[in-house]
């Protein structure tokens, strides 16, 4: 092997050589190149670039250890991935039918968007609502309205994945209650809650609670999934809201990888057994522009996770697998032109695949626009069959693994997020470095240098700053029922004054006990949910006992 | 203007917003506001808050805001960012702390950036101030960014100076620097949840036991907005330094300096404007610089020649 | 002499999360010269009125993605009349349909920069009609 470096090495010296001489009768495009995380690269990835590697140790097998080439042995070729698009919008009814509508078309998967007044816990007609209602996502005030949502659908024979993270737990009370109401009981629902506030904290910024009662309440639905709703994720650990605020791809798997490990060292804090909710652990990432960074990331991945989680102490293989979502990058999606979008996320979708993807959203063409139209949803959902069935990639697993140029790739990845997870500890971990505004300040600049080359040209792209048109966008717009809000509203008064009001403030009463105590709150959840209490109501009880958070402002 | 000068007095927060952005403008129209609402001032009680970034002074004004706004009191409050050398602007984020008191009408937030000036303040706070008093704030708070000079400016314009540090700066209560405690009347040591609060407190008593020589114990008071301590204790000490001054009439001692300062203040601004007035001197200043880069002049005499010809 | 700022509102009304644009505008806008007040998440209308008044601000960006502008912009504009605060320059940015300009322009939001507005734009925008 040693000789075999070594000729390719000498080899490799004439045809630098032959570059040079290429070079003298034209120049390269640029100055230099680079991946969208700066990773500056050279020309040609050759054995040279990956002789120290060992491939038993670095890449293994599929479902084996580091699982760099993916966590099961037969992946696509058993199993696609689970095509999950996020939706919802207006009342619960229209979102219902959206919900079929995709399942009609060959979703395989629910993924729920709530609007703004239900992320953040407040009731369709709270004063902050104003003019929100079923904006970006639907809303759910009640039990009553997640019935409707999910009316029709089978929730024993279908995965739902919610993007919830402040009032995370009450929603999921929410979903568990709609199941049992179902005839269905908690140990038979899978699905997924977010219910990532670190991130929140960082990134996505839809958080309620300060960080000390937000963990609290994280690790009691860990407990409590572990011990009545084995077959859920108790939490999808994401990096995608981080890249949308403007990260780099090394920012992206650092950060999320580090609010996991953070994650683990709370629950293992709280005395529960690592191999006992590690396997319910999920991940959301993002699929960006670079092809190729963007698979190196997941792969690179995926290998972190596993040989961190080993030092942890984790025994179970199932603990050391990294199961993610993905979804395709909205920020590069452009209103211009917007049916350029549908290449975009092909692309990005395809980097997904290749990557090793658990399940995936693909964006649709009108998202810098507004809420995916039927038709534009449904071409997403095409390209994700698309790539399922017409290109071949699924027909082995990891096609890519061994490229020169992946492998050096996925180990830079590594080597960087290791390097910020230096920086992390020397901070005094993820929550210290939050209060400190460490992520947001490394966010705030990346997207800041971002969009400084866009305006340079620096980054092309295109429809915007090169080949840019004069035309107005000529798609068709979803448009959300004016008349949804007042219906909602009448629903949730008439809840509101049917309802048991003795029942439910007991409810409430009992959670706010547990709340200033150290109680799991899920059991309390469930009975305020199954009594009728709103979400505004018992997110208020919580408010209370726990505070607000209040965000350190960074640029 | 006299329209403006009316609604200024009677409190009106627009009036008060104008006359502001014209004292920051530099508009010429301004002395003769001055001289107009100098006789309304003095009523005001004016609190400094200066310290390092990060000591999460902003929040500490909010909480003491709203702890007087309890009491019934009007605060006016003046935010102050470091000006970008290089571009001219500012980023003027210390508001987002107090924006729940945005809408009340007893208090009055004011962002402004250095703009050149160095230290801490800017040229024009003392005309800002007397805006905020001649407007009836009973309390004025003024927090500054804490680098260079600004301790000092700070302590020769307002009435009582509030120095505020954090737990685990490490050694930067020994790198604090020397005669701070001069210049403080009270310390905050905020974030008293972090380790390391109890140290801190002790490191600045056995820094104030070796140096001060001053009739006022300066306090040392732990706050922290999470866990709701200390607030009543500042307000507390601000009160009764407050009390100390005017008994031992030491605040007809502070505000004459205060008003030293900014009369030595004036005269050299307008001192400067009038030696750089366009019409008077264009084309002085080039030939002097020309005649100095010669070597036929030095700085000195040039400078003392120019002035000559002023004064004669 | 004092050099004069063009003093700009960055504001975020209503529950939206999304600060990466207003943030990323904020910076630029300090960058060109401008004194920037950024006033966080969440603000009320009456928030953002009360603010561009004691602040004496030359023009108000809403920042908005959460698709509720119509009824937050048009919040913000009647509050500023209330306050006989009409004089200053309000612009609007974030996921905004072309089809809502119009409406916006109504009441009073002279520009709408949506995505993919090159950061220049914004700034020169600014500039230019501040100075009438």
């Amino acid at each position: 092997m040693k000789e075999e470096i070594a000729h390719i090495q000498k080899e490799r010296k004439k045809w630098d050589i032959q570059v040079q001489d290429s070079l003298q009768r034209k120049s390269e495009r640029n100055r230099k190149f680079t991946t969208l995380s700066d990773i500056p690269l050279c020309r040609l990835y050759t054995p040279l670039d990956t002789q120290d590697m060992d491939y038993l140790t670095d890449l293994g097998f599929p479902g084996t250890e580091p699982y760099t080439r993916g966590i099961h042995p037969t992946m696509y070729r058993a199993r696609l991935w689970t095509m999950r698009q996020f939706a919802g919008f207006g009342t619960a009814e229209e979102t219902n039918q959206r919900y079929k509508y995709l399942l009609s078309h060959g979703e395989t998967g629910l993924s729920v968007a709530f609007d703004y007044p239900t992320l953040y816990g407040y009731d369709t007609d709270h004063p902050l609502a104003k003019g929100e209602f079923g904006k970006c996502g639907v809303a759910i005030s009640s039990l009553q309205d997640m019935e409707i949502l999910m009316d029709g659908i089978p929730l024993d024979q279908i995965t739902t994945s919610m993007t919830i993270n402040g009032p995370a737990a009450i929603l999921w009370a929410m979903y568990i209650a709609t199941a049992e109401k179902q005839g269905i009981p908690k140990d038979q629902i899978g699905g997924t809650i977010q219910n990532d506030i670190l991130k929140e904290y960082i990134a996505q910024k839809s958080f309620i609670f300060p960080p000390t009662p937000s963990m609290r309440l994280i690790i009691d639905t860990f407990e409590y999934g572990f011990k009545h709703v084995p077959q859920w994720n108790t939490i999808s650990i994401s990096g995608y809201h981080i890249r949308e605020a403007g990260s780099t791809a090394v920012q992206e798997l650092a950060f999320t990888l580090a609010d996991g490990l953070a994650y683990v060292r709370a629950a293992m804090d709280r005395g529960l057994a690592i191999d006992d909710f590690a396997y319910r652990l999920s991940f959301f990432f993002n699929s960006h522009n670079d092809f190729f960074e963007e698979i190196a990331k997941f792969r690179a991945a995926r290998r972190i996770w596993a040989r961190e989680m080993k030092k942890l102490g984790a025994q179970k293989s199932r603990s050391l697998w990294m199961r993610f979502h993905t979804q395709t990058a909205g920020c590069t999606l452009t209103a211009q032109q917007p049916e350029n979008n549908i290449v975009r996320v092909a692309l990005q979708g395809l980097a997904a695949v290749l990557g090793g993807t658990q399940s995936l959203h693909t964006n649709s063409m009108d998202e810098a626009l507004a809420l995916p139209s039927k038709k534009a949803v449904r071409i997403a959902l095409r390209t994700q069959q698309i790539i399922a069935e017409e290109t071949g990639v699924t027909h082995t697993i990891d096609p890519l693994g061994g490229s020169y140029y992946l492998e050096w790739l996925t180990n830079q990845m590594e080597e960087e997020t290791y390097r910020y997870f230096e920086k992390i500890e020397t901070l005094g971990g993820v929550i210290p470095a939050i209060e400190k505004g460490f992520f947001q300040k490394e966010i705030a600049k990346s997207a800041y240098l971002y969009q400084k080359e866009i305006d340079a040209k620096q980054r092309i792209v295109i429809g915007v700053n090169e080949h840019a048109l004069d035309e107005p966008p000529a798609i068709p717009l979803l448009k959300i029922d004016a008349k949804g809000e007042k219906r909602h509203l009448a629903r949730l008064t008439k809840l509101r004054e049917t309802r048991h009001k003795d029942k439910t403030d007991k409810t409430l009463v009992s959670l706010q006990r547990a709340a200033k105590g150290n109680e799991n709150l899920m059991p309390y959840i469930l009975a305020s949910v199954h009594a009728y209490a709103t979400l505004g109501e018992i997110c208020d009880v919580l408010r209370n006992v726990f505070g607000e958070y209040k965000e350190p402002i960074i640029y | 203007m006299t329209q403006l000068i009316t609604q200024l007095l009677k409190g009106e927060p627009i009036a008060l917003a104008r006359l502001i952005t014209l004292v920051e403008n530099d508009s010429s129209t301004i002395p003769e506001v001055m001289k107009t609402i100098h006789k309304h001032t003095g009523t005001a009680h004016i609190i400094g808050i200066t310290g390092t970034m990060g000591t999460g002074k902003s929040t500490l004004i909010g909480s003491l805001t709203r702890a007087y706004r309890e009491k019934d009191k009007t605060v006016g409050i003046v935010g102050i960012d470091p000006t970008s050398w290089f571009s001219g602007g500012a980023l003027l984020g210390d508001r987002i702390r107090m924006q729940d008191l945005a809408t009340d009408p007893g208090v009055f937030i004011r962002s402004m950036g250095t703009r050149g000036a160095l230290g801490g303040l800017t040229s024009s706070i003392y005309d800002v101030v007397a805006l905020l008093d001649a407007s009836g704030k009973d309390i004025i708070i003024v927090e500054t960014v804490g680098v260079g000079q600004s301790e000092i400016d700070i302590a020769q314009m307002a009435d009582t100076t509030i120095v505020v540090t954090v737990p685990g700066l490490g050694d930067s209560i020994q790198t604090m620097k020397a005669g701070i405690t001069e210049i403080a009347d009270i310390f905050v040591v905020n974030k008293a949840d972090l380790p390391g609060a109890d140290e801190a407190v002790i490191q600045l008593q056995q820094m104030l036991c070796m140096d001060t020589l001053s009739e006022w114990q300066i306090p040392i008071i732990p706050s922290s907005s999470t866990q709701g301590i200390g607030i009543p204790e500042v307000i507390n000490a601000i009160t009764n330094h407050m009390d100390f001054l005017t008994e031992t009439n030491h605040l007809f001692q502070k505000r004459g300096t205060r008003y030293e300062t900014e009369l030595l203040a004036l005269i050299k601004k307008k001192l400067m404007h009038y030696v750089l007035d366009e019409s008077r001197l264009q084309g002085t200043i080039e030939k002097m610089v020309d005649t100095i880069s010669q070597k036929k002049m030095d700085p000195h005499s040039a400078a003392d020649k120019i002035l000559k010809d002023i004064l004669a | 002499m004092t050099k004069k700022n063009i003093r700009v509102l960055v504001a975020k009304p209503g529950l939206d999360g999304h600060d990466r644009g207003a943030k990323v505008v904020s910076r630029a806008l300090r960058d060109a010269g401008m004194e920037v007040i950024y006033t966080g998440l969440h603000q009320t209308p009456e928030q953002i009125v009360e603010t561009a008044l004691q602040e004496d601000v030359d023009v108000i960006g809403l920042s908005l993605l959460s698709g509720a502008h119509l009824t937050l912009f048009q919040d913000v504009m009647a509050h500023l009349k209330k306050r006989g605060m009409e004089h200053i320059l309000v612009t609007g940015g974030g996921i905004i349909p072309q089809e809502d300009f119009d409406e916006l322009k109504k009441i009073g939001i002279t520009h709408v920069f949506g995505p993919g507005t090159p950061i220049n734009t914004i700034v020169e925008y600014i500039q230019v009609s501040v100075k009438k």
